[in-house]
């Protein structure tokens, strides 16, 4: 047997291990104290049948199901398929994302080139970069007015960070000699930047990336939570505020899959741009 | 009978005298005025184009017969249903009917109206699936927000165009506490009673509010009546809220998951949250806030300044369909059609066993007993100023206000109760001849001529 089928093998035995200790530990303990019936009648199936409150792996798979079956629907401005939230949420850390670049590779290579704007502007990068980005969210709300731009904002404020410092130091370690060969054949700066240093930095630049996207897909749940309206972070919450643990547990896995998604793509973009040395 | 006069009818005048508002025709009338407040059935079994066409026959009648013993003296001779057609071929009541009830046509006719998804909403998510917002020719979309906190911003940045918020926070905003100030304005009370103390069932035998020490109990937001509700209650029984028990502001959706977590003791929360512990079998009802002051306000519809100025049609039409809505909400018999017609994902996302025991009064406690209270959660839209006049005291008992306060000018600048009076009126509705009344709280007489009064009459207090 190949190591591949091997792994395979056990990645299969250890989900199966997980989802029957996961039903064994869900089970329901059977009806509970008695009860008039005109009370029970009142009560919930956690009051009742001993229901356990985390809901088992038959019920979340077919709930689950029943999302797949139809992923786009559309029941006025609160209730949306699966499909459509995931939809408006890639949107959203898209756009922020895309912000995010253009602002943070052309400062990185700036700071990347230049000694005295990277030492001049490092206090101010170093202060800003761990900041919860969710703690921008009520300024922005407040200056911005508008909670879907402000949750773009926040995306954009949160991957900047890594994208800009992975530039600069990207562009800061191109090797002196590849520099120095551009400068004998006196090529002009702009040029420089794009066929020398681009080429060489790309590498780092793009892990910059792929940590950012990363960071934006875990902050665009945390923010659409707190502003609402739509979104993957949306339906949580409004599971959660209907107590569904198994639309949550969905909701997770669903943002999981995604998450891996568009790190891999990444992942692929970056494996592009290496280069042997 | 109704608040207005059937021009029809023989033995009544249309002249308005005879109790004491002046504003009926009998002392009996002004007592069924008062219950039609509650919004119990002006107008059994009639719609609102009746009471429409009731309104404008009234006003026709009135011109056609400026003497009233001319008029009675014709409808003797004729018969009521004669007269009526008679007076329908030269007069097309119909579309006189019709004219009166449009107004004028919204500056804005979509329009975004956020809430939080518990039942004090109630009329303004309904309003949406029962047609009420159509009714006004309005396209309004019901926006589910997150929190108290939000729904403030996003109101105010003109996200919404009008919003459901706790009773005393169009007057916190107003005022600039904890945000900028900015005016804001109350044209209809959503929900009074309606709210419970839960407790975890651990406590089950603490009944006793003076064993409560060291607690730490839930509020949903500082500007709210639970919060106010709350601190009057502890301290009637001897406890200072503010340093014998914990409070803490939990959006009510994390309320029921803390308290399964043993994070809080118990919460003065507004209702389904109350009943979804209890269904939940995590806690369960200590009292109803009904029993702390029974026909409190709890929470309202507000707008702001701004947009009732720039589009007074439109906030016209959107009170009528509130008020409107609020009224059909009264009516024990609607309850279960709404429980029904909220409980969709779309809107409180709740199953409907527990907005059903909610709204029809008839619940399970928690401990093992059915209770029935009709009056569980009631809908009343009139924003009576002594309710403001009261949260005002309470707002400076516990430190929020600092310095004084012109009682009387705030409660009148917020709470828009002469506009509401009107509306009411052109809908057929009764509203009170008052704008002010006195009302009890656990048993102490709330006087709203004499606010500083009754707040120095306190002995438990944040010391300022």
């Amino acid at each position: 047997m190949s190591l591949r089928l091997r792994a395979a093998i056990v990645s299969i035995a250890l989900l199966a291990a997980f989802l029957g200790i996961w039903h064994l530990a869900t089970r329901s303990t059977g009806a509970t104290a008695n009860m008039s019936p005109e009370y029970a009648r009142l009560m919930g199936l956690t009051a009742t049948q001993g229901k356990s409150a985390m809901p088992g792996p038959a019920d979340v798979g077919a709930k689950l199901w029943e999302h797949l079956k139809r992923p786009f629907y559309d029941n006025g401005p609160n209730d949306k398929g699966l499909g459509i939230q995931l939809a408006y949420s890639i949107a959203r850390v898209g756009t922020g994302y895309l912000i995010a670049v253009i602002v943070a590779i052309p400062l990185g290579f700036l700071i990347g080139m230049s000694p005295l704007i990277s030492r001049a502007i490092d206090p101010f990068i170093q202060v800003l970069k761990p900041i919860s980005p969710l703690a921008w969210m009520p300024l922005a709300l407040y200056t911005i007015k508008d909670s879907s731009i402000s949750a773009i904002f926040v995306i954009f404020i949160c991957s900047v960070w890594p994208m800009l410092l992975n530039t600069a130091f990207g562009v800061a370690s191109v090797r002196k000699e590849w520099i120095n060969v551009a400068r004998t054949l006196e090529v002009g700066t702009l040029r420089r930047a794009f066929t020398v240093i681009l080429p060489a930095a790309a590498p780092t630049i793009l892990t910059g990336m792929r940590i950012s996207i990363g960071i934006a897909w875990l902050v665009i749940v945390a923010a659409e939570m707190l502003v609402g309206g739509t979104g993957i972070g949306y339906f949580v919450w409004n599971e959660w505020n209907n107590l569904s643990i198994t639309n949550v547990i969905i909701a997770i896995l669903l943002i999981g899959i995604v998450g891996m998604l568009l790190d891999q793509i990444l992942a692929r973009v970056t494996r592009m741009v290496t280069f042997p040395e | 009978m109704s608040t207005f006069d059937d021009p029809f009818d023989a033995d009544r005048e249309l002249t308005r005298s005879g109790c004491i508002c002046g504003g009926h025709r009998s002392a009996d009338e002004h007592d069924h005025a008062e219950r039609a407040l509650r919004c119990e059935p002006v107008l059994p079994a009639e719609g609102e184009e009746k009471r429409y066409e009731a309104v404008v026959a009234s006003a026709v009648m009135r011109a056609v017969f400026p003497s009233d013993i001319a008029r009675r003296a014709f409808l003797k001779s004729v018969g009521a249903g004669a007269a009526f057609a008679a007076l329908s071929q030269f007069f097309p009541l119909k579309t006189a009917t019709e004219a009166f009830a449009e107004a004028g046509p919204p500056e804005k006719k979509d329009l975004k109206v956020g809430f939080i998804p518990i039942t004090c909403a109630t009329p303004i998510i309904m309003a949406a699936p029962l047609g009420f917002y159509a009714k006004q020719g309005l396209n309004v979309d019901v926006v589910k927000t997150a929190g108290w906190a939000v729904i403030r911003d996003k109101t105010i940045n003109k996200e919404y165009d009008a919003s459901h918020m706790l009773a005393p926070m169009p007057i916190a905003i107003s005022l600039g506490l904890g945000a900028n100030a900015i005016p804001f304005a109350v044209p209809a009370i959503e929900n009074i009673n309606g709210q419970g103390i839960t407790l975890a069932m651990k406590h089950k035998d603490r009944r006793d509010p003076k064993d409560w020490k060291g607690m730490k109990l839930a509020i949903p937001f500082d500007y709210s009546m639970h919060n106010y509700l709350l601190r009057y209650y502890l301290a009637e029984h001897g406890l200072d809220p503010d340093t014998d028990v914990q409070l803490r502001s939990v959006p009510p959706p994390e309320m029921v998951a803390n308290l399964r977590a043993d994070n809080i003791d118990g919460f003065l929360a507004p209702d389904n949250v109350c009943q979804r512990a209890v269904y939940d079998g995590v806690g369960f009802l200590h009292i109803l806030s009904k029993e702390i002051w029974d026909g409190h306000p709890c929470c309202s519809f507000a707008a702001s300044k701004e947009f009732i100025t720039t589009s007074p049609n439109s906030f016209a039409a959107l009170t009528r369909a509130i008020v409107d809505a609020t009224s059909y909400a009264s009516k024990a018999e609607n309850r279960k059609q709404i429980a029904e017609a909220i409980a969709p994902a779309n809107y409180i996302n709740a199953p409907v066993t527990v907005l059903e025991q909610v709204l029809t009064g008839t619940y399970a406690d928690g401990l093992g007993g059915v209770k029935t209270d009709a009056k569980r959660v009631d809908f009343d839209p009139f924003p009576w100023q002594s309710f403001a006049v009261w949260m005002l005291t309470q707002m400076k008992r516990w430190g929020q206000i600092k310095g004084d306060v012109d009682y009387k000018a705030v409660a009148e600048q917020v709470y828009l109760a002469t506009d509401t009076a009107r509306v009411m009126t052109e809908m057929g509705l009764a509203p009170p001849a008052a704008s002010y009344k006195s009302f009890s709280v656990m048993g102490k007489s709330f006087d709203p001529a004499k606010p500083d009064d009754y707040l120095a009459s306190f002995k438990i207090r944040k010391s300022s």
